[in-house]
């Protein structure tokens, strides 16, 4: 290994492409084209993209890994002057952990639930032998250290499941630097953490890049994220390289539209819409549930929606916001408390309700993916409401249906089509068109955007306004994103732990004199723009 | 071509292959062969040649013409079998994953004693009582296998059930019998056709094992396991006999397993078009 120089040339990769291995002589897709940067010891490039955008799959690469199925095409990637590309699978094992790392996004499926951290932290070092056990051990505690992690001397003793997510995400940038790698690629380390545990985790990460000089290549979808830790930003669109050039100028000055449509969507903000008339839709009072009678999931809970408002609720993960919605549609029996829906007690229990309670409370969920039955054509799917709950025939379903794809701008021939031939947006749409089928006065979106890219979330949550305009229906907006609550909510509840922290109009509540909490969750959502993380910290000392 | 949507592998061709020969030969047995199963043709033990394709047997009875009327019978009773312990295993898995509570609780426990007992012992016991009626035999194996169909049709229902289209049918106030049939059935269904066909060579093995110790398919009525009993001892003399119905026993259970091996695979990549 070389002597460290800050600034001199770590990794030179030139015009890579990596593709599907194509089947009977024919080239497979092209996921990664005509990709070239350099990296410097002590500098942090940022690939950002939506997916598809190849960002894992050039990260992977620095390891010298294509996924199965996958290969590396073409151009060079030279690690110190070394082409990886040309090296043996003896060699790359050698490379990998000792020279190149890699953080994973889910920390908790990269740790093995058998072995304690601290040897799962050593076992790289340990294996290519260059340093003691002893010494390895203690450097693992520096890093737990240097990570802000509780208990430096005894944190690598515990188990996975004993430390929280941001803990372990933390543990593994120790693994990574256990080995004193020379380049650490960061694969959307902080993309499954809460907003408060992000702030935290990128803190520790920054400075753990900063105080060793390592390179980084840092992949996210979150352009605000990576402007707080990178040096050089790399847009990439479909496998190529859209724009790279620094951080500022890529957040000041964005030469290409499309990275230009990237930093604008999250700045501009929406008009908050208020509700026409205080007509009570939805009146939740001290509602108690719990899974199993053991854990109070939620805490006496009470809120209201009114006909043609945008509540949101927030909170962070286990807060309880996701079982609300569970106990207001009736698939969690609440143990305690009321909900009225127009007036009229719900019962708790989703077999007591009638079919037209059912009807007027439609949910559009997370994942399109698992939302919609992989078996049923649109027809099938959107029409099923319509047959169900209006007894409609087959000419008058599909007409409907079809009326449905043009709310949702969908080509009228999708009509036919299954799910697993739609693109995520896609499918969403579909899932609110199943909702809006039942006609229904409210209905719950369930972090309906976090799984879609930015600009297709921004899509989707435009039409549900405009949906909300023309249709005059209620949403109940459950979501972890403070940005999208701002943008449509004129209502707005903050969880924490089961119970309500604060409620009320949003321009009320996000505004002095605010909750702790509420200050702490705003405080902590990522802004597009590069002195964002230093405001942060400096202000909580 | 595609079978489910998918491009079968050469050996899933030459189980398909297999199974069709087979499968031709058991339907068309009484015009293909020569000779009746039961009828004495010759001396026992002649050697193959002119009309006898693969000589006679201890009482002089064509094996050739044996071998086609007992793949009636071997298969035919374990397709019986199968069919029977799916619908059962499927039906009672299925409403335990979805009623949960009691229901499951009862079913999966009844499940686990059977399971707890030795197959082949129980079936002995149950045979022996009952008598080695053919009717006996296919409901008795069918629900010793059926318990297995419902552990698999019980998981399956589990994963699935808790799938959000599978919610959403809930939600909107959809009964019982479109959840199963509509959400789960269509989604459960590549795996359980997968397990099927690897069922399928069990219960034939089992028909096989339990007609050559005598308690299955009763003579003069010819079938591969009680064929293999029957012919067992030249084997010693240097005669190919045992060899015919014992090859086709191991040929249409490799045959069935090439085929269940691609289907596992499509369906271990995820159902992705290949």
């Amino acid at each position: 290994m070389s002597a460290r120089v800050a600034g001199e040339v770590i990794l030179d990769v030139q015009s890579l492409r990596i593709g599907v291995r194509g089947e009977g002589g024919k080239p497979g897709p092209v996921l990664v084209d005509d990709v070239s940067f350099t990296l410097r010891r002590g500098e942090v490039l940022g690939l950002i993209g939506e997916s598809g955008a190849g960002k894992s799959t050039i990260g992977l690469a620095m390891l010298g890994y294509t996924r199965p199925g996958c290969a590396i095409t073409g151009g060079r990637m030279l690690f110190e002057g070394r082409d990886i590309c040309a090296m043996t699978e003896a060699d790359k094992r050698g490379l990998r952990g000792r020279y190149v790392a890699y953080i994973a996004q889910s920390a908790a499926a990269s740790f093995n639930p058998a072995h304690t951290l601290m040897q799962q932290v050593c076992e790289i070092p340990l294996r290519d032998g260059r340093f003691t056990a002893a010494e390895i051990r203690a450097r693992a505690i520096a890093l737990f250290r240097e990570l802000d992690l509780p208990d430096p001397e005894t944190f690598g003793d515990r188990y996975p499941h004993q430390v929280s997510g941001g803990q372990l995400q933390r543990a593994m940038a120790a693994m990574a630097m256990a080995g004193r790698p020379d380049i650490v690629v960061f694969d959307e380390p902080t993309t499954a953490l809460d907003v408060t545990t992000q702030v935290e985790v990128l803190a520790s990460f920054r400075k753990l890049i900063r105080d060793h000089g390592t390179a980084a290549i840092y992949i996210t979808h979150d352009l605000a994220v990576v402007a707080q830790i990178a040096d050089d930003i790399m847009v990439l669109r479909h496998g190529r390289m859209v724009e790279h050039a620094a951080a500022t100028e890529i957040l000041q000055n964005p030469q290409q539209d499309y990275t230009r449509r990237l930093v604008a969507d999250r700045a501009e903000g929406h008009a908050v819409a208020p509700a026409v008339e205080a007509v009570p839709l939805l009146q939740v009072s001290n509602v108690v549930a719990s899974y199993s009678g053991l854990v109070r999931v939620i805490d006496g809970v009470s809120l209201t929606v009114n006909r043609g408002d945008t509540l949101a609720v927030v909170g962070e993960s286990g807060s309880g916001k996701s079982t609300l919605a569970r106990v207001i549609v009736g698939l969690l029996p609440r143990e305690a408390g009321e909900i009225r829906f127009q007036g009229a007690a719900l019962p708790p229990r989703l077999a007591d309700r009638t079919r037209d309670q059912l009807r007027r409370v439609q949910m559009i969920y997370q994942s399109p993916d698992v939302a919609l039955n992989p078996n049923q054509t649109l027809l099938e799917i959107i029409g099923r409401p319509v047959r169900f709950y209006f007894g409609r025939s087959h000419a008058e379903v599909r007409a409907r249906v079809l009326e449905l794809l043009r709310m949702m701008d969908l080509p009228e021939h999708f009509i036919d089509r299954k799910p697993a031939a739609l693109s995520g947006g896609q499918k969403q749409r579909v899932g609110i068109a199943r909702a809006l089928a039942a006609e229904p006065d409210l209905i719950i979106c369930d972090e309906v955007t976090s799984a879609l890219d930015q600009l297709v979330g921004e899509e989707i949550l435009r039409l549900l306004a405009r949906l909300q305009a023309e249709l005059g229906v209620a949403y109940l907006f459950i979501t972890h994103d403070l940005g999208t609550v701002r943008r449509v909510a004129n209502k707005v509840a903050v969880m924490l732990k089961g119970q309500l922290v604060a409620a009320g109009e949003t321009r009320t509540v996000f505004a002095p004199p605010l909750h702790p909490y509420v200050e702490l969750l705003l405080s902590s959502v990522p802004e597009m723009r590069a002195d964002w993380l230093d405001e942060v910290l400096a202000l909580r000392g | 071509m595609r079978i489910f949507g998918h491009r079968p592998t050469w050996l899933a061709w030459l189980g398909l292959a297999i199974i069709t020969v087979f499968l031709a030969g058991a339907v068309f047995a009484p015009l293909i062969a020569p000779f009746d199963q039961a009828a004495v043709v010759g001396d026992a033990w002649a050697e193959a040649g002119g009309p006898y394709l693969m000589g006679l047997d201890n009482l002089g009875r064509d094996i050739f013409s044996r071998l086609l009327y007992g793949a009636r019978m071997s298969i035919g009773l374990s397709l019986l079998i199968t069919c029977l312990s799916f619908s059962i295993g499927v039906t009672t898995g299925f409403t335990a994953a979805i009623a949960r509570g009691w229901v499951d609780i009862a079913l999966s426990r009844f499940v686990d004693l059977i399971l707890a007992m030795p197959t082949l012992i129980f079936a002995f016991v149950v045979l022996s009582v009952l008598g080695t009626d053919l009717c006996v035999l296919v409901v008795t194996l069918a629900l010793l296998d059926s318990v297995k169909v419902f552990r698999l049709a019980r998981a399956l229902a589990m994963n699935i059930g808790a799938l959000e289209y599978v919610e959403v049918a809930r939600v909107r106030g959809e009964g019982l019998w479109w959840v199963i049939s509509k959400e789960i059935l269509p989604n459960a269904l590549p795996p359980l056709i997968a397990e099927f066909g690897l069922r399928f060579t069990f219960a034939f093995l089992f028909v096989a094992a339990l007609s050559f110790l005598g308690l299955g398919v009763q003579p003069p009525t010819a079938d591969w396991g009680s064929m293999v009993r029957d012919y067992r001892d030249v084997i010693a003399l240097d005669l190919p006999a045992p060899l015919y119905p014992a090859g086709a026993i191991a040929i249409l259970t490799i045959g069935v397993n090439f085929v269940v091996d691609w289907m596992l695979s499509v369906h271990a990549q995820g159902g992705r078009r290949p």
